[in-house]
């Protein structure tokens, strides 16, 4: 019983693979058009910290790297099925499978651009988190469902300690003036950082789990209650710069926003001056 | 092990089949009637995962936009009309969960690998057809707590299906986490037991009952890809498991595994504690990072044999083929911690998943690459099965590229929970391995139900999904590198993603035209079952054994006739052969090859 697809194993199918072939072109060619697009108006947010040019950097390199292997992998699948389509009855497919040279080039080519990006990635991955600078200012950073509060630790340089359970509107946070350290210390609702000046966040959180991103600095960190995590970097921009949360936290993770404000140093004294302590005095 | 299969087999004869219509078509032993059910069951789930997902889009591509219509409809969804922030993060968690588990995974291993494994390996069914049928009617029992979650105070859970803790874990942190969280963690632990169930059969069967001749390296790659998947979910779906009974012990029998001291949720202040929310990511990961594999293992076997059977050639590279998907499943349980870069685990884990992860890509390359080299000198036909295959290489190209970007870990930092994750795992997982379903489909239609697929159709089908999908989920990179995070409801409160206005209706566009798109197949399906061509027993002219009996096969698979496998799966135009293809069951004088003779 001769079925349709015998028959057709008799016509042609050129016309097809020329079809397809243009399809795959036109879909990778859009995609690339559009990137270009894209990189004029929804590119990245304008940088404002020092490593991350770093990142950036190091997003220009793979992105280039993808970027070719993505033209060349595409134009080839739609070569090869512009230029072996069917040509109907008489035409035979190739028989050969193996060819372990070609194998070996397609293993280890992958291979060497792969370590190449894991040893740029692991540098770069381990500059991010080296210890604080000194000189660098250190502020907790506190997460809770669907705000940010910030702990800045006062002339003494002293964090007082936090307690959750005691979180009230006389004592935020569960800082009372007459534990150590917590006198002099500050929570305000916005983050005020100093241009140019190294900082050590502590990142936590109140409840669950939420993820203190600022866009503008290419930086993003959990934070995961029961569990202070440390993010360095440093401003280079005075402005002022969005927080967004990151990780799902409940019906609010949307309106989860906080604000940054990278100031002077001469700015930021008189800030923290204005600021009301935990125990009322300076 | 010859003798064990010949006892085997000789067992198996002596099954009679069932007369009843229970018996034969709803509780069926029969592998072939499991994947079905399997298949059909996941098809309407994915029709219900997709309109959740439009419903998603409609909230991202008009914010605020009244409806006043499904305002009518779910006046609690849509107060006055408006989506509702509870609900769209219910809409998130659910179309993730139905989407991975109750569609991808049930349709890849379920539906294709019952259906799939005995009938190419030569076997009358699997080992175990009595578990095989518990394995499927796990499935809809799974359901029924899911589905339940609507109807329970709080509704349905919010926390995503990564259902990360403590916001999973303690009623007092979202109204979704009361008991739609608890029927949401039963639910899913009901389908875990069903899968371990399948993979133990998978397993066994492979090993067990291949016919003679059938030796490993002669298996189809598909037989191939479920055969290693299964052993992936048998050592990774039981930690999930115990993460799920974890975190229901977390959430009613008091205990902490989760819940760090002095945490405040809600309003409840957590006294006990000392457990850890990152023990969640790490037992969630150590089964959702092979999860990914085993949804697309299954797809590049399906794909590795419709594309050598429609390019008329051998597959390029089978040993490596094998080993590359082995070496895919070995690194699999070794990467996880990729996506917990910036959850605060140290830093020099971070580098450690790094590297891992980074290697991961190496077979991932190669098997691109040896699709290539199938399709190059070969003489294409362009079916709709082989237009999706085409399309799954595609489309796993530029996820996988996308992954190298996500691999590392400090510009991950940047990238971690935006759309450029949602962009990539769509790619890979939301389009290619559903594009490898949808080949898988029109490949093996005629066998399951003796009738063709529109090939028309099929064709309309395809030209019409594989730019919709390129529109839906490319622009979403561009949004993930401006900024825009995942699972928000609203970008108003964030000024600076103002101008993605536009690019969030193109893409909510884009997903209507490709669930459109998609419909066209449901038009197929419905009109072949009724008006198809009867199809023959071989109409794709290939090697493998499932195409050496009528369409559909008869109950027991082969009759009286004691399968013999003379030869590999790809003897596709071999020199001196009379045809362009040589099945499997074919003596070894007709046609030479060099693995026949090897
Ligand atoms: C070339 C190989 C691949 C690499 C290097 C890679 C890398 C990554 C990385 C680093 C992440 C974490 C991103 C983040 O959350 O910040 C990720 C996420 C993800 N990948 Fe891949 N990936 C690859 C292939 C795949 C494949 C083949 C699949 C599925 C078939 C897949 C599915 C996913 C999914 C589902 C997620 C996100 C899960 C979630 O957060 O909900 N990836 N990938
Ligand atoms: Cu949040
Ligand atoms: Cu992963």
């Amino acid at each position: 019983m001769a079925t349709d697809v015998e028959r057709a194993e008799q016509r042609p199918e050129t016309l097809r693979g020329a079809t397809v072939a243009a399809l795959i072109w036109a879909v990778s060619l859009a995609a690339i058009a559009g990137t270009w697009v894209a990189a004029r108006r929804w590119w990245f947010p304008e940088l404002a910290s020092q490593q991350g040019a770093l990142v950036d950097r190091l997003f220009t390199t793979i992105f280039v790297i993808i970027a070719i292997v993505f033209v060349l992998v595409q134009a080839t699948l739609g070569w090869v099925l512009w230029r072996y389509a069917s040509r109907g009855a008489g035409h035979r497919a190739a028989p050969w499978h193996e060819n372990p040279r070609l194998e070996l080039a397609w293993t280890v080519i992958p291979a060497v651009i792969l370590i190449t990006l894991t040893v740029l990635g692991g540098s770069l991955w381990l500059r991010v988190h080296s210890a604080a600078p000194a000189g660098a200012m250190t502020v907790e950073v506190i997460a809770e469902q669907f705000g940010w509060r910030f702990h800045y630790p006062g002339p003494d340089g002293v964090l007082g300690s936090i307690d959750f359970r005691g979180d009230s509107r006389n004592a935020p946070l569960g800082l009372r003036a007459d534990l150590a350290g917590a006198a002099d210390d500050v929570v305000s609702r916005e983050l005020y950082l100093v241009v140019d000046r190294p900082v050590r966040l502590l990142i936590r959180s109140k409840d669950v789990i939420h993820s203190f991103y600022v866009p503008h600095f290419r930086i993003k960190q959990d934070a995961v209650p029961g569990r202070t995590s440390p993010v360095v970097f440093t401003p280079t921009r005075t402005g002022t710069f969005p927080i967004v949360c990151a990780e799902l936290c409940g019906v609010g993770h949307y309106v989860m926003a906080g604000t940054l404000k990278v100031v002077t140093a001469d700015e930021f004294e008189a800030w923290l001056a204005s600021q009301p302590t935990i125990g009322g005095v300076r | 092990m010859a003798v064990v299969q010949r006892v085997a087999h000789e067992t198996a004869t002596h099954h009679h089949e069932p007369t009843s219509f229970w018996r034969k078509y709803v509780f069926s032993l029969d592998h072939k009637v499991i994947g079905i059910q399997y298949l059909a069951t996941s098809f309407l789930l994915a029709l219900l995962g997709g309109l959740l997902a439009m419903g998603i889009r409609l909230a991202l591509g008009w914010p605020g936009q009244r409806w006043p219509l499904l305002g009518a409809l779910f006046p609690s969804a849509f107060p006055n009309g408006v989506i509702s922030q509870g609900f769209y993060l219910n809409l998130v968690t659910m179309h993730g969960t139905i989407m991975i588990f109750f569609v991808l995974s049930t349709a890849l291993t379920g539906g294709f690998g019952n259906y799939l494994i005995p009938l190419q390996i030569g076997a009358r069914d699997m080992a175990f057809p009595l578990l095989n049928a518990l394995s499927y009617w796990l499935f809809p029992i799974a359901l029924i707590p899911l589905l339940a979650t609507y109807f329970v105070p709080g509704g349905g859970p919010v926390s995503g299906w990564t259902a990360y803790a403590p916001l999973s874990a303690v009623p007092q942190a979202a109204p979704g986490s009361g008991a739609g969280q608890t029927l949401w963690l039963i639910s899913l632990a009901i389908l875990i037991v069903a899968f371990l169930f399948g993979s133990l059969n998978y397993i066994t069967t492979v090993l067990q009952l291949r016919a003679r001749g059938m030796s490993m390296m002669r298996l189809p790659l598909t037989v191939w890809a479920m055969f290693i998947t299964a052993i992936i979910s048998l050592l990774s779906f039981p930690v999930l498991l115990a993460a799920a009974i974890m975190l229901l012990f977390d959430r009613h029998a008091g205990t902490s595994f989760f819940l760090p001291a002095g945490a405040v949720i809600g309003g409840r202040v957590i006294e006990a504690g000392g457990g850890d929310p990152l023990l969640w990511q790490h037992l969630f990961w150590f089964l959702g990072h092979p999860e990914v594999y085993i949804l697309i293992l299954p797809a590049m076997g399906m794909v590795s044999d419709i594309i050598a059977n429609n390019a008329r050639k051998p597959i390029f590279g089978y040993p490596v083929m094998v080993l590359s998907v082995a070496a895919i499943a070995l690194l699999s349980f070794l990467v996880w911690g990729h996506h917990m870069f910036v959850s605060g685990m140290h830093p020099m884990l971070g580098t450690a998943f790094m590297i891992t992860t980074l290697i991961i890509a190496v077979p991932s390359a190669i098997k691109t690459f040896n699709w290539l080299a199938t399709l190059w000198g070969g003489k294409i036909r362009f079916t709709p099965q082989m237009l999706f295959a085409i399309g799954f290489v595609s489309l796993f190209v530029t996820g996988g590229l996308t992954g190298l970007v996500l691999g590392n870990p400090a510009v991950d930092m940047y990238f971690h929970d935006t759309y450029f994750v949602v962009a990539h795992f769509h790619f890979v997982m939301g389009s290619a391995s559903l594009f490898a379903i949808f080949a898988g489909l029109y490949h093996w239609f005629p066998k399951m139900f003796g009738r063709m697929l529109d090939e028309r159709l099929g064709r309309l089908h395809f030209w019409l999904a594989l730019p919709a999908t390129y529109a839906t989920f490319f622009p979403m990179h561009f949004a993930g590198i401006a900024g825009m995070v995942r699972r928000i409801y609203s970008t108003e409160l964030y000024g600076f993603l103002g101008g993605l206005e536009g690019l969030n209706r193109f893409v909510s566009i884009a997903a209507f035209v490709m669930f459109a798109a998609h419909m066209v197949f449901v038009v197929n399906v419905v009109y072949s079952l009724v008006r198809g061509r009867r199809a023959s027993e071989n109409p794709w002219r290939a090697t493998t054994l499932e195409w050496s009996v009528p369409s559909p096969p008869p109950h027991g698979n082969w009759g009286d006739r004691e399968v013999e496998v003379h030869r590999w799966a790809y003897d596709y135009s071999v020199p001196g052969a009379p045809d362009d293809f040589v099945p499997q069951h074919v003596p070894a004088e007709v046609g030479v090859t060099a693995r026949a003779r090897s």
